[in-house]
């Protein structure tokens, strides 16, 4: 009896998150672009284990200090330091903080807002698919950094108000996406199925086909977490992103413009670091993609 | 066709409707716009005046219609800051902008077409490996990062071009090129993954089997059928210039659009914003409106959809 229990259980099918895993896991950009991204959670979740000094801290007897490795640099300052003479890696690292948190935020809004419309709209047809698509079609006609740019500028450059115009302005592509999904999946089998044993349309999208076009989600927010990364710098770049002294990536990167000739160093690195973090969300997102998807050929 | 672009038309009423209603409530955003573009001291009888004097204490939708119907007389304000009207402050630029983004996409057509119609025919070769690498990499870098590096490298340490300003072709290079970066990554990425659907298809086998040159194949016969979708995309990025020019401008200082509609931001000029935000948007929705006609025109299966 029991060696039959034990032979039932060797021979069931591994679940599919832990297909996908193994199959990411097999790649080795993945683990690479794997560890990138859990070290800077890490430095956005405890800065201030990770960063060698205080980001805050002024000196003006250390202004703009050439990084450690290079002639005249200070032990201690490995990428150098700023025009207040504050350590530009510890700057880095606080700032994965501030960046990471309002780019995830922001994906979690438009998600929120994109899932919502585009299941309603994929599922109910009709009329209302006409009014969300036309309400698609109209946002997706404005260039979406002024439009931010300027609503920034309006009502004021608060974290929140970041999270919220910045979710604002992706929802329209996640609900493309996601309509998009549940019309492939609304005519199949199990949702009739679900539908005659009397499931209510709430229960069908929530239980039925959710769960069914996740993957499309996981993969489309990992895109958009990389255009809201480059968004939330182009802000802080402009001056209409969290507001200084709190360090962020694009905000370092305009300190550091008028000290282009003498000192590069001010912009290179965290411009640096954008580069890296949103190169770690694309190559992990299309990889996600072809480990859910095998047999497609994604030229 | 002709219900098609009667159709197509008609479609772009709403969008316009949509235009103009976000442009009005731009300044209504943080309640009274009084409060935004009189000084936080002003006195209660200056501001009573100044309501009085815009309209501002009518209800909002007669406000609106005032504001739409100014609009299409080409009434936007006066700026705050210049005290000329916020439409020609905006046009006097426009020139430079439009300079900026047609050099921009020239360079973009002629690099990324070719460099995708490559990549597609050398496939998987480190020639197509080192486009996907650079277009990839072209998707990560913020424009202003880019501007910035080329400044540092062009202009601070081999001083083959100016830093920031406009006059000379010379000056058009950094900022022309920064834009078009991502655009070039896009349309030779597009256009490779078109070439090798079209390099796969039957009559590409015959042009061969008919004994053309290899050059006169793909040349010829497969981009001019991959060239539609790519003519598409090209059109619809015209919304990405635009938001481009915003942060180029501003990098290299270069005297546009853009750049005063950050100026403007910055000085708290709101109708000069409102201006700005309304024609970027009427033009991508022309732009767009045109690029979907021509689409229609070139291939007639649309037209019967």
């Amino acid at each position: 009896m029991t060696n039959t229990a034990s032979d039932t259980k060797t021979a069931r099918r591994p679940s599919q998150f832990r297909l996908v895993m193994t199959r990411l896991l097999r790649k080795k950009s993945v683990l690479i672009c794997g560890t990138l991204l859990l070290l800077s959670v890490l430095c956005a979740l405890v800065p201030g284990l990770v960063a060698p000094q205080d980001p805050y801290d002024q000196s003006l007897l250390l202004r703009l200090k050439p990084p450690s490795f290079m002639e005249g640099g200070r032990e201690g300052y490995f990428l150098g330091t700023d025009h207040l003479g504050r350590d530009i890696l510890s700057r880095i690292i606080y700032g994965a903080r501030i960046t990471l948190l309002v780019s995830l935020l922001a994906v979690a809004v438009s998600s929120a807002m994109g899932i919502a419309a585009g299941v309603v709209a994929g599922y109910y047809g009709g009329r209302t698919d006409a009014v969300i698509l036309r309400l698609i079609d109209m946002q997706l006609s404005f260039p979406v950094i002024l439009l931010v740019i300027a609503v920034v500028a309006v009502v004021g450059p608060s974290l929140t108000n970041l999270i919220i115009i910045m979710g604002l302005s992706g929802w329209p592509r996640m609900a493309r996406i996601v309509r998009g999904a549940v019309l492939s999946v609304r005519g199949l089998e199990y949702v009739d199925a679900a539908r005659a044993i009397g499931a209510g349309s709430m229960r069908i999208m929530a239980y039925h086909i959710m769960p069914n076009i996740l993957s499309a989600i996981v993969v489309y927010a990992s895109f958009e977490l990389a255009r809201m990364i480059l968004l939330e710098a182009t802000l802080s770049f402009l001056g209409l992103g969290v507001q200084p002294p709190t360090p962020t990536w694009g905000g370092m990167i305009s300190d550091g413009r008028n000290y282009i000739s003498l000192s590069p160093w001010v912009s290179l690195f965290p411009g640096l670091a954008i580069g890296i973090v949103i190169l770690t969300f694309n190559i992990l997102g299309d990889e996600l993609r072809d480990a859910l998807d095998p047999q497609l050929n994604h030229e | 066709m002709l219900r098609y672009t009667v159709r197509r038309i008609i479609l772009t009423i709403p969008v316009i409707l949509g235009i103009l209603v976000i442009s009005f409530m731009l300044t209504r955003l943080s309640g009274d716009p009084t409060d935004l573009i009189l000084p936080p001291d002003a006195p209660d009888s200056a501001r009573e005046a100044f309501r009085r004097v815009n309209g501002l204490d009518q209800p909002l939708i007669s406000q609106f219609f005032t504001f739409a119907i100014n609009i299409f007389r080409g009434d936007f304000g006066n700026s705050l800051r210049f005290h000329e009207p916020a439409l020609s402050l905006v046009m006097e630029r426009m020139g430079a902008t439009l300079e900026l983004a047609i050099a921009a996409m020239t360079i973009a057509i002629l690099v990324g077409i070719p460099t995708g119609v490559v990549a597609a025919y050398m496939r998987n070769t480190p020639v197509d490996i080192s486009v996907r690498g650079v277009s990839l990499l072209g998707q990560a870098m913020p424009s202003f990062y880019l501007g910035i590096l080329s400044i540092i490298i062009f202009a601070v340490w081999l001083r083959w071009f100016p830093s920031g300003g406009r006059g000379t072709w010379l000056h058009l290079v950094l900022p022309a090129t920064t834009l078009s970066f991502q655009l070039v990554a896009l349309i030779a990425r597009v256009t490779r993954s078109c070439m090798l659907d079209v390099l796969g298809q039957d009559y590409i086998r015959t042009a061969r089997a008919k004994g053309l040159s290899e050059r006169r194949v793909v040349w010829l016969h497969a981009l001019r059928n991959a060239f539609i979708p790519v003519l598409t995309v090209i059109g619809l990025q015209v919304g990405f210039l635009l938001g481009g020019v915003i942060v180029t401008e501003t990098v290299f200082s270069w005297p546009g659009v853009g750049r005063l509609a950050v100026q403007a931001i910055y000085a708290r000029d709101f109708p000069v914003v409102q201006t700005v935000v309304f024609l970027f948007a009427m033009i991508f929705v022309i732009v767009n409106l045109i690029v979907d006609l021509l689409y229609a025109a070139i291939d007639p299966r649309i037209g019967y959809r």
